[in-house]
């Protein structure tokens, strides 16, 4: 056995380097490092996981964003797909996850008219800077396959997969065929380092770059003007008015001057 | 196809989430917010909930939702939804959606609610807007929330703004970073996901009655492409962050899991429930369900002890709403003493036995206290 296997990727910044400018209330973005999406690595590594156990197996890693969106695609190919899409074009920016999701299942129709239909489509649970979760769901719904979202265990037997979704307080066992959508969260795996002949491999591989006429997608379901959300205002939290430190010689004192201190307003 | 005939939608729709016969805390939140932002909409504009499940689980739950304020209760009842699915539950309630026309559709923001939410409004091609943690109909309400707790420069934005109808849907993006306000101006219904924990439920009063619509659903075994095998409560302590009026939570500081004995101790004497930051899950000193922040839970509880917690802005996003923050730190550069409402600089080792050792004896020092 051997599967078709399509993984949903996305660069983003990396949101623990992210400072904001508190006057204009913007995001300051120079000099932070855009990475592959944390859970798209843990859906990459999945899709290599059944690849491991099934030589044969195809993956094909899909993105839409911006032309340096193919570094991600190349640390994709290092850590071992076979192969890797980008989707961009500026009829395509500023799309909000209806639109995303319009023009990433577009693009997998193009994959499956080209090479046959998938298996599994792995994707990230969610991308760090939306945090939306909205993305892997709506593809699934456009291309017309079941989805299982928060996946932590992941088996497959021929066509039949057998996974566990993570709920708050536990867990579903939830079984379902081939061909469906996954979102993955990190209890999932633990995904790989590149590796050098997959480097070396990235290095010259020709990566595909396809734009909206190439996916055929109809451009009244892409892009800012055909989103149904649009982005009314943007801006920053006001720093809070500043605390009051407890003083105190001895840890004792700090002590009974904190109680004191939340007796005195009332708040125990 | 997207319903773009603003005249032909009225109400707003919360999913009233129940699992296994019990209703879920946020949809009674949603019920209590549904109801407020009804009443700042055209007149006779109501807030229904939706119960979706088999008969057994969900006739017993209309009773609640009207108690928390629900005008309407409608019930899509089937033997085939008793657990959920994606397919089923995204089948019967965009159908139900396409047939009673809402103007807006809330769902909790729960690993069900984000799973079915984007399905549903992908099936009925219209906007949704994931983990708000705020919403605004009434346009001199957002100014002020601008003006008030934000850094948004308000010029040109008046209460006659053409966007006034719409609902603005307020949620934190990158990290935490930075909020942005959503519309949907072009489809209806509008919809979001609204986190757990941070909306109001109303008070109960059971003397508010109704009787619930049965709404037909169309569904048959071939539409339900997953079968739930079981589901499984994971056997670990109860952890009800979202609920807790105190919330012990420990951090990085602590220096190793056995931090958590004391910051256990602690949440025993003050009556609190032990939280966590993320740094301390990912050492593996705690379970993720006592992870406080961003993609941990969201909580506002009365008193929020941070004890040698630095402040990561996944963090604060999580639980900088708290009515008080107090924080013991070792290092008084940390950023969570600028959220802090109260801080101490020392060792939470040799504090907080202190705290545990006064925290009875609060009146007597308050009254002799200057």
């Amino acid at each position: 056995m051997a599967y078709k296997i399509i993984v949903c990727a996305k660069q983003v910044p990396d949101t623990n380097e992210i400072k904001t400018n508190p006057e204009t209330g913007t995001l300051i973005r120079d000099g932070v490092p855009s990475i592959l999406n944390n859970d798209d690595a843990n859906a990459l590594e999945e899709a290599l996981k059944l690849k491991d156990a099934y030589p044969g197996t195809k993956i094909t890693v899909i993105t839409m964003g911006p032309p340096q969106a193919t570094e991600m695609l190349e640390e994709c190919l290092a850590m071992g797909a076979d192969d890797a899409i980008l989707l961009s074009d500026r009829a395509l920016g500023g799309s909000d996850t209806w639109a995303t999701s319009n023009a990433v299942a577009a693009g997998i129709r193009k994959v499956v008219a080209e090479e046959g239909d998938f298996d599994i489509i792995f994707a990230g649970r969610q991308a760090i800077d939306g945090d939306t979760a909205q993305v892997g769901p709506q593809i699934a719904e456009k291309l017309g396959v079941p989805q299982v979202s928060y996946v932590k265990e992941f088996s497959i037997d021929g066509k039949e997969i057998t996974v566990k979704r993570a709920l708050e307080d536990g867990y579903e066992l939830i079984k379902l065929q081939t061909p469906c959508l996954l979102t993955a969260i990190k209890e999932l795996n633990t995904p790989r380092y590149m590796f050098i002949n997959g480097i070396y491999k990235a290095m010259k591989y020709p990566i595909k770059v396809w734009n909206a006429a190439d996916i055929g997608v109809d451009l009244n379901t892409v892009g800012l003007k055909a989103s149904p959300t649009n982005v009314f205002k943007s801006f920053t939290p006001k720093p809070k008015e500043p605390g009051k430190k407890i003083e105190g010689d001895t840890d004792n004192d700090l002590a009974k001057n904190l109680l004191i201190a939340l007796k005195k307003k009332h708040i125990i | 196809m997207a319903i773009k005939d603003f005249n032909a939608v009225k109400n707003i729709w919360v999913f009233a989430e129940q699992r296994h016969g019990k209703l879920m805390n946020v949809a009674l939140e949603l019920i209590g917010e549904g109801y407020r932002l009804s009443r700042e909409m055209p007149e006779g504009t109501k807030v229904c909930g939706v119960l979706i499940g088999s008969e057994e689980d969900i006739a017993p739950l209309a009773d609640e939702l009207f108690a928390y304020g629900a005008d309407e209760v409608y019930k899509l009842a089937d033997p085939l939804l008793e657990q959920y699915t994606t397919d089923g539950y995204t089948k019967v309630l965009a159908d139900a959606v396409e047939e009673l026309l809402p103007e807006i559709v809330i769902f909790g923001a729960t690993h069900i609610g984000r799973d079915l939410a984007p399905r549903v409004a992908a099936r009925l091609d219209t906007g949704l807007t994931a983990d708000c943690t705020r919403l605004d109909i009434d346009m001199n309400n957002y100014i002020d929330f601008l003006v008030r707790d934000t850094t948004c420069n308000t010029k040109g934005l008046t209460p006659e703004d053409p966007k006034k109808d719409l609902l603005k849907q307020t949620r934190p993006a990158f990290g935490g970073n930075l909020m942005a306000t959503i519309i949907t101006p072009r489809t209806r219904p509008t919809m979001s996901t609204v986190r757990p924990g941070v909306m109001k439920k109303r008070d109960r009063d059971d003397s508010l009655k109704g009787t619930p619509i049965d709404v037909k659903v169309n569904l048959t075994e071939d539409d339900i492409k997953i079968q739930v095998v079981e589901v499984v409560k994971a056997a670990k302590e109860l952890v009800s962050l979202t609920d807790a009026d105190i919330i012990c939570s420990g951090g990085r500081g602590l220096g190793g899991p056995e931090g958590f004995n004391l910051i256990r101790e602690f949440a025993d004497k003050v009556g609190g429930v032990v939280g966590s930051s993320r740094a301390a899950v990912d050492a593996g000193w705690i379970d993720h369900s006592h992870q406080v922040g961003q993609t941990g839970t969201t909580v506002k509880p009365k008193i929020y002890f941070a004890c040698g917690i630095s402040g990561a802005i996944q963090h604060l996003a999580g639980m900088q709403t708290s009515d008080c923050i107090v924080t013991i730190n070792k290092d008084p550069d940390a950023p969570i003493f600028e959220v802090a409402d109260y801080g101490i600089v020392g060792d939470l080792y040799k504090v907080i036995p202190q705290i545990i050792a006064e925290w009875d004896n609060a009146e007597d020092l308050a009254n002799h206290a200057e």
